[in-house]
């Protein structure tokens, strides 16, 4: 031990401070589940009840169902981690995953053991209600929040407090479809503008004083149809954001689409009835919700800082060499804190995929590492140790190689979003979280995480339009779909182009259609003409942010002519020669497309 | 006799096994490893490892194994491992299938045991060959012939209690998925009943219905489910030793989930 930790008292694992469970609802989901069975409760009514409850149908089956499990902004702590491994290897297939919405998600598990899952998960403080369904979802927040060197403050607490506020509240229990929030850090981060409500902190001076506040944006969000959201007003001080949000539920409630399912998430309305329009009545109702409040309705947030302290080191590795790759690591998995002295630690996964045992690790390592005693999950899949000390970080790097957890390129392109995909979901057409596992796979090979020029640019792909996977503010994004040479089927993919979600947020445009095992050419091919043609100072973002702007000025001008550059590799050969290119990845039938009804699950 | 009464006694916890251990009132059986064995146990244990067990376990060959082991017919047996009860259960449930009845589980482990402080030491005690009579328990094994004709019949239930995973891709057609790892609480081979009651009953293995578990090669995991099962009050259950293995030696139908490409979300 050095003697610089000697000094560090002792303290216990950290416990969360807010309970989201509650033990009723496990019993009460066991005595719907038997009565649904008994065929007292009709398949309508109990698919509300499930869902409402955090429970999906699995593709094909209704036996089974994938248990959403909320982590509100993200955060969780280690006995919550070592409970959702237990959980995985007792009740689904001894892996949970991570989603993009920093839900952990357990699959193939039987409908009739939920509860036991509920109860467990109430033990440790976590729930699953609103998960799925027409509430409010998880309520998200920058798994950078409190750390990021460009925010103006922690959003967390605001979060926290927003999801407290709503979670089982009556006025969102059956909205006209779900309902989402994201919190961010700051325009980098991103993700504010591709919601219901984004979140954007702001430090503003109002009245002669520095007040907290945010920049709101609504009516964005991905989709079958996707829209970037309006920002609401230049500064929306911090006490009306709970009046804001409850103008903004009551009008959706009010005025959203209950009967085209298609077409009732709040961004139609807003798209329908015009931004003005819409940015009116929020205004309007806003002074309404303030006016009419009876006792003074306020959110709850709790600004007591974390306590910091880094934990003990109980042995000193000092002195061992550091195992190779640590720097590639260092540079694509971690990031620095505003905090000098320390980083956070993204763990890259492969499509969010974890087993429970690297999971029981992690959470030892939180304890061991993170001087926050707790870990966030991110926007993409995967989870993030903060404050770790500089100086632990080599040793945090072989603890997690000794379980498979220290691969490169969390916080680059090498690593993509794939969505469930065949994998579990009814709606897919292709196995997207394969296909992003095999992209990964080739793109570590080919050391492109190590490449400054494809840093900050994005892969995401969904196993069907409904954009799960986000492929919409993907640098380059995919959604997939069937094709067909004569009788033979293959899985195929539309390709879009320069989407982003941060403050140049845009939808990414569509290019041209690739089939499955066609995808991780054609993506080298698009970064070789981008090599090919770029300014000194590009890029890969940059680049095609030129080019869906068609002011390319070299040979490759516009997205017409990256798709006339790629179009070759497209084209089917017969099944005579080459077999492979109909079988989608992840399997070995031949493929056909297959659906059933949606619940929509990321 | 015991296992048809509700009171049926199941496990024998720590403080029991103590009293008992001073009493000289109990044979104990270790069943893990030779070599485990060896460095240390539970004081007066004698070791049973289950591989010699299974290397021949007809019944003339568990008679004079146990006989050896100083068990006759009315000897309290209490049998532990440190595999969270499955290799324990197969040892108690051989037992039992020979006719011996006062036999029960350690409810923890051996590791939990000795995390515990209790107490343990590596002398082997000196044991006297007794006599041991065999009357089989046909009830309470199921072979891959009753098996095929029972899982027709409305009142029987079969589950299979290897992992979901394995649940997925293949199974005995008609099976349902109880992996063994629901069974055990924190730091017990079993949950406690009223939570292994609430378990059962979720999944409809409730009442007169015969109950038969499997899983993949041995019949271990299953053994401990086997208990289980009678733990939480249901009198009726049967082990089919062979398992999996066995049928697909046979050549026996199975089913597997269909349209799934589940395995790509397993640990690789
Ligand atoms: S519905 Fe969502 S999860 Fe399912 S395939 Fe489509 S994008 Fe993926």
């Amino acid at each position: 031990m050095r003697v610089s930790e000697l000094d560090q008292s002792m303290s216990g694992p950290k416990k969360p401070k807010i309970d989201w469970s509650r033990m009723e609802e496990a019993d009460n989901f066991a005595k719907t589940v038997k009565l649904f069975r008994q065929g007292k409760y009709d398949d309508d009514s109990f698919r509300r009840f499930r869902l409402q409850h955090g429970a999906y149908g699995t593709r094909m089956t209704g036996d089974y169902a994938m248990v959403r499990i909320k982590l509100p902004a993200g955060e969780v702590y280690p006995h919550q981690l070592e409970r959702i491994a237990q959980l995985s290897e007792q009740y689904s297939i001894g892996s949970a995953h991570f989603s993009t919405r920093e839900n952990v998600q357990l699959h193939w598990v039987i409908l009739e053991d939920v509860s036991e899952i509920l109860r467990a998960l109430a033990e440790v403080g976590l729930t699953s209600r609103e998960a799925c369904g027409n509430s409010i979802r998880n309520v998200m927040c920058s798994p950078m929040s409190g750390v990021c060197k460009d925010e103006e403050f922690d959003a967390t607490p605001y979060a926290l407090a927003t999801a407290r506020f709503f979670l089982r509240n009556p006025m969102a229990q059956n909205l006209p479809r779900k309902f989402k929030f994201n919190f961010t850090c700051c325009e980098k981060h991103g993700m504010a503008r591709i919601v219901d409500v984004g979140l954007i902190p702001q430090i503003r001076e109002v009245d002669g004083r520095k007040q907290r506040g945010f920049k709101i944006f609504l009516g964005g969000g991905l989709g079958n149809k996707s829209y970037v959201g309006h920002q609401l007003e230049d500064f929306t001080l911090e006490e009306d954001l709970l009046y804001t949000s409850m103008a903004v539920i009551r009008l959706f409630d009010r005025m959203g689409d209950r009967k085209n399912m298609a077409r009732n998430r709040m961004r139609y309305l807003v798209h329908d009835m015009g931004w003005d329009k819409f940015q009116n009545l929020v205004l309007k109702e806003r002074a309404i919700v303030r006016a009419t409040q009876s006792v003074v309705t306020h959110l709850d947030v709790d600004k007591m800082p974390d306590e910091i302290r880094r934990p003990i080191r109980i042995s000193d590795q000092g002195g061992s060499a550091t195992p190779d790759g640590y720097a590639r690591w260092l540079k694509t998995d971690t990031e620095k804190q505003k905090q000098s002295g320390y980083r956070s630690v993204f763990i890259t996964l492969e499509a969010g995929d974890i087993t429970a045992n690297q999971l029981k690790a992690l959470a030892g390592m939180i304890g061991d590492f993170s001087a926050e005693g707790k870990a966030r999950t991110g926007f993409t899949q995967n989870i993030a140790l903060r404050y770790v000390h500089e100086d632990d970080l080599p040793l945090l790097y072989s603890k997690l190689l000794e379980v498979g957890l220290a691969r490169s390129g969390a916080l680059t392109m090498a690593v993509p979003i794939g969505c469930s995909g065949t994998t579990s979901c009814n709606l897919a057409l292709t196995n997207s979280h394969r296909l992003a596992k095999e992209i990964q796979r080739k793109f570590l090979e080919l050391k492109y995480d190590e490449d400054d020029d494809l840093r900050d640019s994005s892969i995401k792909i969904s196993g069907c339009p409904n954009s799960c996977g986000q492929h919409g503010i993907a640098t380059i994004g995919f959604f997939g779909g069937g094709a067909r040479v004569g009788k033979d089927m293959y899985a195929n993919y539309q390709m879009l182009l320069g989407g982003r979600s941060d403050g140049e947020a845009r939808l990414g445009d569509t290019c041209l259609r690739v089939p499955a095992k066609r995808v991780i050419p054609v993506i080298i091919k698009v970064i070789e003409l981008f090599k090919a043609n770029k300014k000194p100072d590009d890029d890969l973002k940059s680049w095609i942010h030129r080019i869906v702007n068609s002011s390319g000025d070299t040979e490759i001008k516009t997205v017409a002519d990256i798709k006339k550059a790629v179009g070759p590799l497209t084209i089917p050969p017969t099944k005579e020669e080459d077999p492979d290119f109909y079988l989608d990845y992840g399997s070995d039938a031949s493929y056909h497309t297959k659906t059933g009804k949606g619940e929509c699950a990321a | 006799m015991c296992r048809l009464t509700d009171s049926c006694k199941i496990t024998t916890d720590t403080d029991s096994l103590r009293s008992e251990i001073r009493d000289k009132s109990v044979r104990v059986v270790d069943v893990r490893r030779r070599d485990d064995y060896r460095q240390d146990h539970i004081p007066s244990s004698v070791n049973l490892p289950l591989a010699d067990l299974l290397s021949d376990d007809s019944p003339e060959r568990v008679q004079k194994l146990i006989q050896s082991l100083g068990i006759d017919d009315e000897t309290s047996v209490v049998v532990y491992d440190d595999t969270f009860g499955a290799l324990a259960s197969r040892v108690a449930w051989t037992l039992e299938y020979l006719g011996h009845s006062d036999v029960t589980l350690l409810d923890t482990t051996y590791s939990n045991w000795k995390s515990l402080g209790l107490e343990h030491d590596s002398d082997v005690p000196e044991v006297h060959n007794r006599g041991h009579s065999v009357s089989l328990q046909p009830g309470i094994l199921a072979t891959s012939d009753y098996l095929e004709s029972a899982k027709e019949r409305d009142d029987v239930i079969l589950i299979d209690n290897r992992e979901r995973l394995n649940f997925l891709e293949q199974h005995i057609p008609g099976a349902i998925s109880l992996p063994y790892l629901t069974l055990a609480s924190r730091d017990r081979i079993l949950r406690p009943k009223g939570e292994m009651k609430r378990l059962l009953e979720n999944r409809g293995i409730t009442g007169s219905s015969e109950i038969i578990t499997y899983c993949g090669s041995v019949g271990t995991l299953s053994g401990l489910a086997y208990y289980a099962i009678k733990s939480a009050g249901l009198p009726n259950a049967r082990l089919y030793v062979r398992s999996f293995k066995e049928w697909n030696n046979l050549q026996k139908p199975t089913a597997k989930q269909e349209d799934a490409s589940y395995w790509d979300l397993s640990a690789e």
